[in-house]
C-alpha cells in the first residue's frame, strides 16, 4: 500500500514537467545592450532565467520557459526579443 | 548571479502548472527566495496549491502543507505550537498563504484568530482580486466595476458594485506587530518588506498584488506593466505598518490616470463603451485620489 | 489509585496520561470542562503542552491537523455543532492520514438547539475516514484515551481516532476511576510518537497535494485499508492494555451475559448500563437475554456482530440517533451484515429513543424487550412520543 498516494510529494518533483511545452513564442537574450540589471531574472514567473551581473549574458532554460514574454516587455534596453516557436 | 544549474535549487521550483505570465508564481519565487530553506509553508485552497503541487509533483523544496480553503492561518498556527513545543522554533519561518478569497473572505475568520493569538506567522495574501482558480468569481477583494463571472458587466450592470475590502486596515486593526502591502510589479520593495517581516516575532500580514493574465483578460506581457500601473495610479497603495501605525509608504513617481491602468484590462472592457462608462472611470478615478490624499502617496 | 473524578476530569487526566504536545480547542457543551481541565493542567505545569484556545471549532481541529503534520501528539475536543463544524477538517485530516484523537461529548444537533446527550453528532462524521470508539462509563473513557493514541500512531493504521462519550451522562457525572499512576509503564503502553512523513525542514515533503482521478481512488482506497486494518490495533490496543492495566471492556464489542441469549439488546455508550440492570433482573425472571455493546462503530465490527447474533432470535437495537428519511442507523448497519452472511433468521428492531437527553428508564428497556417479541423488522421506531405535542 502506497502511503502516500495522492496526498505526499517529493520536494522539486515537479521538476520533472518540462513546461517549455506551454510556450508559443520563446525570448533571444541579444546580448548587446544588456546593463546586468536583473530585472528579467527578477520578473520572471518561472524562474527560468539565469546569468551574471559581471559579464552581462543572461539567459533562460527553454526546458521549462512557457514564453510569457514579461523578461523582453520589461527590459529597460530592449535586449530581449520574442520570436515564434516551430512547431 | 544565478547559474543555470542553481535555478533547479530554487526553493519554488519550475515545472509547475500555473499559467504563463501568472504574477502568483513570480510573488511566490520571490518570497521564498528570501525567506530561505528554514521555512515551512502553508497554502489554502486555490491557484497556487493547484498548479504548484499536483500529486506526484510539486514544485515546493520546502516544507509544505495544504489542508483546506478556509484555513491556511489555522494550520500555520498549528505548526507554530508543534515547533515550539518540541524546541524547534528558533530559526524558522512559518509562511501561510492564501488568496484573496481564502483570506478575506472564507479564511478570514481563522486569519483573525491568528493575528489575535499572534502567532509568530507570516500570512501572505496573493491579491488578484477574484477567485481565479474557479473561473473568476467576485471575492472581497475584487475591485469595484471589475467584471467577474458572478459580478458581470450588462446592460444594468457595470460590474462589481463594490468597494474593495480594506484588508491590510483590518490586519492592523487587531494590532499585529506588521502589516505591509507590496505588489509583483516592484519586486525590491517586495523582498525588502519579507525580509522585514522575517525579523519580526508576532503575526505579520503581507498582501501581495497579483495580476492575473486569464481573470483580468490581458496579454501575458503585461503582468508586471499592470502591477507597476495599479501603484501608480493610486488604486493600489504599497505601505508598510507596524501595529496600528502606518510608518512608510511607496510614493507614486509619476502620476498616472486610471484609465491608463483600466484600458489594458478586459475585466474594464465595458467602462470603454460609453459616456455612462466615462463616469464610471470617473468614480475610479475618484478611488485612486482618496488612497492619494489618504496615504500621502504624492 | 481510585478517586472519585467527574468524567470530564477522567477524560483529561486519560489524555494527559498521553503526554500531548498540542491541544486545541473552541468551548461547547458539554465539552467544555475537559478543556478546562486541560488548560488548568497545562497552566500549573502539570501537563508540558501548547494549548490553545481558538476561535472555532473549524480552527481547533486546523490547529491539531498544522501541528499534527508536524509529528508531534495532538488533541482536541468538541460535540453537536462544534463537531459538524470540524466535518470538513476531520474528513481532511483522515484524508491526510494524520493521527489526531477528538473527543466528542456527544450531544443532540440543533435544531431545535438542545445541549444534552443523544448520538446524532457522532453519526454525521461516520463516513469521515476517522476511527469512532464509545465509551460506557467514566473509567473505560479514562482508559479509551491512552488506546485511542495508540490505535491512531500506529503506522499502519494513521487515522483520527475520535472517543465518543455522552453529553452529561458521563461528561458531568462523578463516578470512582481507578487512575494509572506509573508514568513509565503508559510510556511503554504508548510510546513516542514516531511519523515516518512530517513537515521538516531536513526532509521538506509537500502535504495536501492535488489528487487527480488517477490517484484519487488509490488514495481513498489506501485509507479504506487502513480503516479496515485498525480493527487488529484496537483488538491489540484493548489486550495489551489489559495485560498492562488490568482492566478490558471488550475489543470491537463486549458481549454480557450472551451465551445461551434468544433475545439480544445492541446499544453503544453509557446506555448500557440501564440495559445491563434491566437485563440482570430479566435473567433472574428466567429470560435468555444478552446484551452485545458496540465499543468501535467505525471500523464496524461485522465479524463480531455477526458471530454474536446469528443464533438469536430477536435483536433489539437501541438508538439515541435517527436518519430521517430511512430510520435507525446502527439497525440497518446490523441487519445488513446478518444480510450479507446470509443470516435471516434474525429478527431485527430497531428503535429510537433518548434523543436531546430524555431520558432512557429501566421502564423503557422492559417495554423494548416486550414490543421486540411481537414486532418484526421495526426500523428507528420512536419510543415515548408526547402525543400532545405532535
Amino acid at each position: 500500500m502506497d502511503f502516500k498516494a495522492g496526498i505526499i510529494a517529493m520536494p522539486g518533483a515537479a521538476l520533472s514537467n518540462k513546461t517549455g511545452s506551454f510556450a508559443n513564442e520563446i525570448p533571444v537574450y541579444q546580448h548587446k545592450a544588456c546593463t546586468g540589471c536583473n530585472l528579467c531574472i527578477y520578473f520572471c514567473p518561472e524562474g527560468v532565467v539565469y546569468g551574471d551581473k559581471k559579464t552581462k549574458i543572461y539567459d533562460f532554460d527553454s526546458d521549462y520557459c512557457k514564453g510569457c514574454g514579461i523578461c523582453a516587455e520589461e527590459c529597460p534596453v530592449d535586449d530581449i526579443k520574442m520570436v515564434l516557436v516551430e512547431k | 548571479m544565478l547559474t543555470k544549474e542553481e535555478t533547479y535549487n530554487q526553493l519554488f521550483t519550475m515545472g509547475h502548472t500555473g499559467c504563463s505570465g501568472c504574477a502568483q508564481s513570480m510573488a511566490v519565487k520571490l518570497i521564498t527566495e528570501v525567506l530561505g530553506k528554514n521555512t515551512i509553508a502553508t497554502s489554502a485552497t486555490g491557484c497556487l496549491e493547484v498548479f504548484s503541487t499536483r500529486w506526484p509533483e510539486s514544485s515546493w523544496k520546502i516544507p509544505w502543507i495544504h489542508s483546506l480553503f478556509e484555513n491556511s492561518a489555522a494550520v500555520a498556527s498549528g505548526i507554530e505550537a508543534a515547533l515550539k513545543i518540541t524546541g524547534k522554533k528558533g530559526g524558522i519561518t512559518v509562511l501561510a498563504q492564501g488568496g484573496d478569497g481564502g483570506t478575506a473572505d472564507i479564511g478570514l475568520q481563522a486569519l483573525s484568530g491568528m493575528f489575535e493569538r499572534n502567532h509568530d506567522v507570516l500570512y501572505v495574501c496573493y491579491d488578484n482580486g477574484a477567485y481565479m482558480n474557479t473561473g473568476y468569481q467576485r471575492s472581497g477583494l475584487t475591485p469595484f466595476d471589475a467584471y467577474t463571472t458572478t459580478s458581470p458587466s450588462g446592460k444594468e450592470s457595470f460590474g462589481n458594485q463594490r468597494p474593495k475590502k480594506y484588508m491590510p486596515e483590518i490586519a492592523m486593526a487587531h494590532r499585529i506587530p506588521y502589516t505591509a502591502v507590496a505588489s509583483a510589479g516592484y519586486p525590491l520593495d517586495l523582498q525588502k518588506k519579507v525580509k522585514k517581516a522575517k525579523s519580526i516575532i508576532g503575526a505579520k500580514y503581507l498582501q501581495v498584488d497579483v495580476p492575473c493574465v486569464p481573470g483580468w483578460k490581458y496579454e501575458p506581457k503585461y503582468s508586471v506593466k499592470l502591477a507597476q500601473l495599479a501603484v501608480q495610479t493610486g488604486l493600489y497603495p504599497l505601505f508598510e505598518a507596524e501595529y496600528d501605525k502606518i510608518i512608510s509608504v511607496k510614493k507614486i513617481s509619476k502620476k498616472v490616470p486610471v484609465a491608463e491602468y483600466l484600458k489594458l484590462q478586459g475585466r474594464f472592457k465595458h467602462l470603454f463603451r460609453d459616456d455612462a462608462g466615462k463616469a464610471e472611470i470617473e468614480k475610479i478615478q475618484k478611488i485612486a485620489d482618496e488612497n492619494i490624499e489618504h496615504f500621502g502617496l504624492l | 489509585m481510585k478517586k472519585v473524578l467527574e468524567g470530564s476530569m477522567a477524560i483529561a487526566e486519560g489524555v494527559r496520561l498521553a503526554e500531548p504536545h498540542v491541544i486545541s480547542a473552541y468551548p461547547i457543551t458539554p465539552q467544555t470542562h475537559i478543556v478546562e481541565h486541560l488548560s488548568q493542567m497545562v497552566a500549573d505545569g502539570d501537563l508540558k503542552a501548547e494549548f490553545i484556545m481558538v476561535e472555532s471549532e473549524h480552527s481547533a481541529a486546523s490547529v491539531v491537523l498544522g501541528a499534527g503534520a508536524c509529528g508531534v501528539r495532538t488533541y482536541t475536543a468538541t460535540a453537536a455543532q462544534g463537531l459538524l463544524y470540524m466535518e470538513e477538517v476531520i474528513y481532511n485530516i483522515a484524508g491526510m492520514r494524520l493521527p489526531v484523537v477528538i473527543t466528542v461529548a456527544n450531544r443532540a444537533v440543533s435544531a431545535p438547539i438542545n445541549i444534552w446527550n443523544d448520538m446524532q453528532d457522532a453519526m454525521a462524521i461516520r463516513d469521515t475516514g476517522a476511527v469512532m470508539l464509545v465509551a460506557e462509563n467514566n473509567q473505560e473513557a479514562y482508559d479509551m484515551h491512552l488506546q485511542a493514541f495508540k490505535i491512531a500512531e500506529n503506522r499502519d493504521v494513521m487515522l483520527p481516532v475520535v472517543v465518543n462519550v455522552d453529553g452529561f451522562v458521563l461528561t458531568h457525572t462523578f463516578e470512582v476511576v481507578e487512575t494509572i499512576d506509573d508514568i513509565e509503564k503508559v510510556r511503554q503502553y504508548l510510546p513516542p510518537i514516531n511519523m515516518e512523513y512530517k513537515l521538516d525542514v531536513e526532509s521538506p515533503y509537500s502535504f495536501g497535494t492535488l489528487g487527480e482521478p488517477s490517484v484519487y481512488t488509490e488514495s481513498r482506497y489506501n485509507l479504506y485499508n487502513a480503516m479496515n486494518y485498525s480493527r487488529n490495533i484496537i483488538i491489540d490496543s484493548a489486550k495489551e492494555f489489559k495485560d498492562m492495566f488490568g482492566r478490558f471492556y471488550g475489543s470491537l464489542t463486549d458481549s454480557y451475559k450472551m451465551d445461551d441469549a434468544q433475545t439480544v439488546i445492541v446499544a453503544m455508550g453509557s446506555v448500557l448500563g440501564t440495559i445491563k440492570d434491566v437485563v440482570d433482573e430479566l435473567r433472574e425472571s428466567g429470560k435468555k437475554i444478552g446484551v452485545l455493546k458496540i465499543r468501535s462503530f467505525r471500523p464496524f465490527p461485522e465479524e463480531e456482530i455477526v458471530s454474536a447474533l446469528k443464533n438469536v432470535k430477536n435483536v433489539i437495537v437501541a438508538e439515541k440517533a435517527i436518519c430521517p428519511g430511512k430510520g435507525g442507523i446502527l439497525s440497518v448497519e446490523i441487519r445488513d451484515v446478518l444480510y450479507k452472511h446470509k443470516i435471516n433468521s434474525v429478527n431485527v428492531n430497531g428503535y429510537t429513543l433518548g434523543l436531546g437527553g430524555r431520558d432512557i428508564t429501566p421502564r423503557n428497556i422492559y417495554d423494548l424487550v416486550l414490543r421486540a417479541e411481537k414486532e418484526e423488522n421495526v426500523d428507528g421506531e420512536f419510543i415515548g412520543l408526547s402525543q400532545q405535542y405532535l
